[in-house]
């Protein structure tokens, strides 16, 4: 099992990380995350997608003390400095988009309002052609 | 063509770890190469050396451990996803190793697909 | 692209996300419990043969077989495939996405 060397000098790719649970019943918000987060050390394109269920990670005022959980919400936090950094840096050539489906969001009463972060709010036929055009995806 | 393949479920609740291997063993086949499977999530679990399934059913730690062995896939276990749940260098199976995160980011980088089975 | 759901659509909704949020002219693999979609017959039966106006349809064979679900059962037009055959989709098609 020896370790594979990749050669990804200037490999440029386009991540979609889809994340469609809510959070906290299942760990798959939490540890997707992480895995957005390790991408930008290699300054990858990132579509951060909130559909289905996924939209109540976004949700504003997660308190998890009754439940004795962690609460990840602070790490959109980190997610929303990131893609500020790569917007703002013209040296940071890596473009991170924060997109919720349209659909999803309405189907559950939700506002853009209701989010801890600032998102792209794109219709399910809008979201179809991004998800298409990147290079691999990720669920949490 | 190169395919990365990303493996979120352990070897028993899901099916998931199944489909995957049945698809790596038919890509190999097929003349491809599988130069990394990463197991994250719950999919570390199918690093564990102490999982001892019955005789009559499949062991999917051994039937990984043996493809790597044979055609030298690079078995990678997510050393945050391990920590949490006890898998570490004591528990680790043969043909697996330990590493960060960012072995599954290059996987997705250097490879034509990255493949990813799950619950 | 090619999108794979392992979902029942009498369990889960997968289904239906991946038909709303995949792009026309692309492949849906149906595997595992996903495979139940694929039969003729069912209340469900219709997600698939409207599908297949936009998307080529395929199902895993082998996760038919262990569920006792005969081929000639599956829905018109959706073709059966094996594991040597999940693997040509994924070369043809494109990126993977796996609606779990």
């Amino acid at each position: 099992m020896a370790e594979y060397q990749f050669d990804t000098e200037g490999v440029k790719k386009t991540f979609t990380f889809m994340n469609r649970k809510a959070p906290y019943g299942t760990v798959y918000a939490l540890e997707v995350l992480e895995t957005v987060l390790i991408s930008a050390a290699f300054e990858q394109h990132a579509n951060i997608v909130f559909a289905d269920d996924g939209v109540y990670q976004l949700k504003s005022g997660h308190d998890t003390t009754e439940i004795n959980m962690k609460n990840f919400s602070p790490t959109f936090g980190i997610i929303e400095m990131e893609k500020e950094d790569a917007d703002e840096d013209d040296d940071i050539d890596m473009v991170w988009r924060i997109i919720v489906e349209k659909e999803s969001m309405e189907a559950r009463g939700l506002t853009e309002d209701d989010f801890k972060v600032e998102v792209e709010v794109l219709s399910a036929a809008e979201l179809a052609e991004l998800i298409d055009s990147s290079d691999c995806v990720i669920s949490g | 063509m190169k395919f990365g393949i990303l493996i979120n479920e352990g070897p028993f609740t899901h099916q998931a770890s199944d489909t995957a291997y049945h698809f790596t063993k038919a890509a190999l086949a097929a003349g491809h190469d599988v130069p990394r499977v990463f197991f994250y999530y719950d999919g570390v679990n199918n690093a564990n050396k102490f999982s001892a399934p019955q005789a009559d059913d499949r062991n999917l730690i051994k039937l990984w451990g043996a493809l790597a062995a044979e055609k030298n896939v690079d078995l990678v276990v997510c050393v945050a996803a391990g920590l949490r749940r006890g898998i570490t260098d004591g528990t680790l199976a043969d043909g697996f190793r330990i590493s960060g995160l960012g072995q599954l980011v290059e996987a997705g980088m250097g490879c034509d697909r990255l493949m990813m089975f799950g619950d | 692209m090619l999108h794979t759901v392992n979902k029942s659509p009498f369990e889960r909704n997968t289904l239906d996300s991946c038909l709303r949020l995949s792009a026309k002219g692309s492949a849906i693999l149906l595997i595992e419990d996903g495979v139940i979609a694929a039969m003729k017959g069912t209340v469900q039966s219709a997600k698939i043969e409207g599908a297949l106006a936009d998307h080529s349809v395929f199902v895993l064979g082998p996760d038919l077989k262990a569920r006792g679900l005969a081929e000639d059962n599956v829905i018109d037009g959706v073709k059966v495939v094996d594991y040597a055959g999940f693997v040509d989709l994924a070369v043809e098609h494109g990126a993977h996405n796996a609606w779990l």
